[in-house]
């Protein structure tokens, strides 16, 4: 058994949730306590056994007035597959103009999330 | 590869550089080899910026002549080279009646020195000058002066190179052979070999070291060439303060103290230095600049005694520099500056030992050596000497509205700020950069054009002036170096291009 | 020189200069005029590429540049004029500055002027770091600036000094592009970044994050960094003897702390709170210099740009009542922080209208009360489970009697 002790990010309050969950793999929650509602329980499984994330990151620009245009996908993904989709969206070289909101990739990795440009970057001549 | 000069100088500081600008007015070929990738990278620029009036040098010394002679030479100097100087003066404070005697003895000094406009102030004197001075009485030297120290420097380097001085950058001296024909020939790290009529060891904390690749390791009254690196560390304070120092403040030194004391220094760019303290280093290592958690403490405490006012978000930098003390820590004090033809090495001048006052003297250690020179070659001046740098003093942002807006229309990149706490213009990073010595670092544009000498400390320029150099000059990740080679700024680019 | 006169002239084209400048378009003000140093508007939004700005104002998670882009699409939808690639040299109390534009140097007058010149980074001068000086070492907001808008990697083997909130950010997004995060070392006993961050940037890429914990030294004799040596801290932030240890590390990156730029208000002889370095302002955000209003983080620190915003609106809504000469401002009632509060943003109320104030706790505390007295009445408590101190905390008062002059002071109990 593992004992962890978790911050609560889901509102301001940030209880510390203490968490117990099985040693083997996919971990599964066994108890909680310290936590004021029970979101805090609902959040603290979900980081123990598939912890979803979002992130940011960048791609090359051909032709436009930034080298780099930042991108981030829009729907959380499983933690574990953040490394598989960074390495899709290096391959990414995209061509200007872009717009916010522009879709670049779709389901990167097997993943069922969206990778969009969220910078605009005018074309220069 | 061969080279022929008449003249090599090996050091490219503020004695190198002076002595290459005043040989640069005659016939000669001259070059000066330079081991750091610019010139001035060691004690020359990292010192407090004073001209000293030399009331605190022994009568007769070198020191006292040169540093005198030195001092009168620079208005002009610095008007034809575009280097902004500000007399300010300088109060030599006596504390308590202890003092006193320190202060009869430093005039006495100062009127044999021939040191001009000396005058011993009570307190109420002193208050005249800076209002809430501290002390007895004071000695009042109005010659003293303050002086951008990598200004001058590089501006002697620079003007020389127009004037056809070769500046060899990167070229370390690993070797040095005298001929049968009395000529020198010099090995470089990077297997190059030079060949001259005339050698100067100019090399600073290296200049015993290069002295003794020639068997000299003595002077010629027998005195050791040997140099004990004492290293003063600073802060550099916020310009908020500027204006609260209206002169130079020294306390009077002791006999045997290394350096004149922990003090306050304004620059001539309107920031106020707190140091140097004087702390001898390895002899290996005379280029270790760390600085230290406890002389830092020291600093701020005394900077905040001698100026209450200052708070902790006043300090913005620091920063260490290196005398090339003769003097070993045992004896203490300071021995005098060696500057002579060695016996026995004919053509080879030694100049060694140049800690303070090195910078004021050094116009006047350059003139001494020219004549030294003179002795050897016939010296025929040139026609087209060009004597003048073009531009002006200083920066942009100094400048009286009205010459800024015609600057600015005809060259409109004086309308763009690069670095945002000094005010320093995107001409002005451009001219830095196509300097004529080739010096392309960012310490380089930094110690020419001011940028990231502010509060931020390069925060924001720093990627303007990446950027500038990527899409102007062409420059790719691993160009870009800091200080010295091997300094690598960048590692590469997140994404490569296909 | 050429000399321009605008009714609201708005320094700065971050969120808070682009939040200021619609709230007092819509507020009524016409002729207002923004000023940008940048080539393009949203300020250091435009490097903040990570997700989670908006959560409060728009309830989405944006990333920076898309943050700023729903401002300046309402700043171009109200055609208010900015002028960009335009640094204000200096500013008079009389509101006259002048400013560097595009190869011309102007003088503008404006009838009033929000400060929004956000904040900078310290730096290891201003910290006193001992050791080398190597390349290698730099702000983080220096690192982002470069990795995200110019495509240079710093570094590969990363150190972390402060557990700022940019400096968390920065440890994910070089993890991500294949650099080795070693640590993060925070002086103090707790963190000063947000939660959320310590979670998603550090525990889930395994980067420990050790408190009570300084660089002493760098090392770096030979032209790059090489490594710092670390060592714990007592609680007067004293490096304890015996516990330095040398962390090899090609880079350094700063994240200790955010000071608001008030260059240009100090020169326009607006008071400066010790504590906040921002100015002193009331509750409309004007300053001491009437018709000069400061928003933003050169007010005081945020921890979230939502907040910025929120004070932003106020600001360029004050301004426009101001430049219409309807100000309103009655007596002053001064604002104190009280025992466990850092400091209270307004330091004075003068209007008492929809009264909301902006503090820091001192230290982190569990199930405390807000307590915010007037004189030696009680009018406000309100119970928190959780004070951080890098949290701000927003109370509102709702309207104020002005009739009565006592002071408010807010504590923690």
């Amino acid at each position: 058994m593992i004992e962890k002790e978790f911050t609560c990010v889901v509102c301001p309050n940030g209880c510390s949730i203490k968490a117990e969950y099985a040693e083997e793999k996919p971990h599964k929650l066994v108890s909680v306590s310290g936590n004021r509602c029970p979101r805090g329980e609902t959040w603290v499984k979900q980081e123990i056994e598939a912890p979803m994330r979002t992130f940011s990151s960048s791609v090359l620009v051909r032709n436009g007035d930034f080298i780099e245009a930042s991108v981030r996908i829009t729907d959380p993904i499983p933690l574990v597959k953040i490394f598989d989709v960074m390495a899709e969206i290096r391959k990414i070289t995209a061509e200007a103009p872009l717009q916010i909101g522009q879709v670049l990739m779709e389901n990167p990795a097997g993943t069922k999330t969206k990778v969009i440009v969220t910078r605009n970057v005018a074309k220069i001549q | 590869m061969n080279k022929f000069y008449d003249v090599i100088i090996i050091g490219g500081g503020i004695i190198g550089n002076a002595i290459a600008r005043e040989l640069s007015r005659f016939q000669l070929k001259t070059a000066v080899l330079e081991k750091e990738p610019d010139v001035g990278m060691e004690t020359s620029c990292r010192n407090s910026g004073v001209l000293h009036s030399g009331i605190n040098y022994k009568a007769g010394t070198l020191r006292a002549k040169l540093a005198v002679r030195g001092n009168a030479m620079m208005d002009q100097l610095c008007s034809d080279l575009k280097v902004k100087i500000k007399r300010i003066g300088k109060l030599t404070v006596a504390l308590d009646n202890d003092e006193m005697s320190g202060i009869d003895r430093l005039m006495a000094q100062g009127k044999e020195n021939g040191v001009p406009g000396l005058r011993v102030l009570n307190n109420a004197e002193m208050q005249e000058i800076q209002p809430g001075v501290d002390g007895i009485a004071a000695i009042w030297s109005p010659s003293s002066a303050i002086i951008s120290p990598y200004g001058l420097t590089i501006a002697l380097a620079e003007n020389a190179c127009t004037n056809s001085v070769e500046f060899f950058l990167n070229t370390n001296v690993t070797s040095i052979e005298k001929t049968d024909d009395n000529k020198f020939i010099i090995t470089t790290s990077d297997k190059n070999i030079y060949k001259t009529t005339v050698l100067i060891n100019s090399a600073g904390l290296g200049s015993g070291k290069i002295s003794g690749m020639l068997g000299v390791t003595k002077s010629n009254s027998g005195e050791s060439l040997k140099i004990w690196p004492c290293r003063g560390e600073y802060y550099v304070l916020d310009k908020r303060l500027e204006g609260s120092l209206k002169t130079l403040i020294y306390p009077v030194p002791g006999a045997k103290d290394a350096g004149l004391g922990i003090h306050l220094t304004p620059t001539v760019d309107g920031n106020i230095l707190i140091g140097p303290s004087a702390n001898y280093i390895l002899e290996e290592m005379p280029e270790d600049y760390k600085v230290t958690s406890s002389v830092l403490e020291d600093l701020r405490r005394e900077g905040q005694k001698l100026l209450p006012d200052i708070k902790m978000s006043d300090f913005i930098r620091n920063f260490a520099g290196n005398r090339p003390k003769r003097t070993p820590p045992e004896v203490g004090g300071n021995g005098d500056f060696i500057i002579e033809e060695a016996d026995g090495v004919k053509g080879f001048i030694n100049i060694v030992g140049i800690e303070s006052p090195g910078l004021t003297s050094a116009p006047a250690i350059a003139e001494m050596i020219c004549k030294m020179v003179s002795e050897k070659m016939p010296l025929d001046e040139k026609e087209n000497f060009v004597s003048q740098r073009p531009g002006f003093a200083g920066h942009f942002c100094d400048l009286p509205p009205e010459e800024q807006e015609i600057l600015i229309k005809e060259a409109p990149d004086y309308g763009e700020i690069i670095c945002r706490c000094e005010k320093i213009t995107k001409k002005e990073i451009r001219d830095a950069i196509e300097n004529n010595l080739g010096a392309r670092s960012l310490v380089s544009i930094k110690y020419r054009a001011r940028s990231g000498m502010g509060r931020c400390q390069g925060g924001f320029c720093t990627p303007r002036i990446v950027r500038i150099l990527r899409d102007e000059y062409g420059y790719k990740p691993e160009d870009y170096m800091l200080r010295e080679a091997k300094s690598n700024l960048f590692f590469g680019n997140v994404r490569e291009s296909e | 020189m050429r000399h321009e006169r605008h009714n609201l002239v708005v320094i700065g084209g971050g969120p808070a200069g682009l939040a200021a400048a619609v709230a007092a378009r819509e507020a009524g003000c016409s002729d207002i005029l923004l000023i940008e140093r940048d080539r393009i508007l949203g300020g250091i939004l435009n490097q903040c590429i990570h997700d989670g700005f908006g959560l409060h104002a728009f309830k989405e998670a944006l990333s920076g540049p898309e943050y700023a882009d729903r401002f300046i699409q309402k700043l171009r939808a109200l055609n208010i004029p900015v002028m960009e690639k335009t640094i204000v040299l200096n500013l008079s109390k009389d509101k006259v500055m002048r400013i560097s534009h595009e190869g011309e140097i102007k003088e503008i007058e404006a009838k009033a002027v929000v400060l929004a010149m956000g904040c900078r980074e310290r730096t290891r001068g201003a910290i006193s770091i001992p050791g080398h000086r190597p390349a290698g070492v730099y702000t983080a907001g220096t690192v982002q600036n470069l990795v995200n808008l110019e495509n240079i990697m710093p570094g590969k083997t990363v150190c972390i000094l402060g557990s700022g909130d940019i400096g968390l950010i920065m440890a994910r997004r070089l993890t991500l592009e294949g650099a080795k995060v070693e640590a993060v070392f925070e002086v103090l006993p707790y963190s000063s970044g947000l939660q959320r961050n310590i979670r998603q940037c550090l525990d889930d890429y395994g980067i420990p994050l050790c408190l009570s914990t300084t660089v002493i030294d760098i090392n770096g004799p030979n032209g790059r960094l090489e490594g710092v040596t670390v060592a714990q801290v007592d609680e007067k932030r004293r490096p304890i003897s015996g516990t330095e240890r040398n962390v090899p590390c090609d880079t350094l990156l700063l994240s200790v702390g955010l000071i608001p730029e008030n260059e240009l208000s100090r020169e326009a002889e607006v008071s400066i709170d010790m504590i906040t370095q921002g100015a002193v302002v009331d509750d409309s955000c004007m300053t001491n210099i009437p018709g000069i209003f400061a928003c933003g983080n050169v007010l005081h620190v945020h921890d979230l740009v939502d907040f910025v915003s929120m004070e932003a609106t106020k600001a360029g809504t004050s301004a426009a009542k101001y430049v219409a000469g309807r100000d309103g401002a009655s007596d002053c009632i001064q604002v104190k922080p009280g025992r466990g509060v850092r400091y209270v943003v307004p330091q004075k109320i003068t209007h008492g209208k929809n009264v909301s104030i902006a503090f820091r706790v001192a230290a982190p505390s569990c199930e405390s009360v807000i307590q915010i007295k007037r004189g030696t009445e009680i009018i406000k408590e309100e119970k928190y489970s959780r004070l951080h101190p890098a949290e701000m905390v927003w109370v509102d008062l709702g309207d104020l009697d002005m009739s009565n002059t006592d002071d408010l002071e807010v504590s923690v109990k």
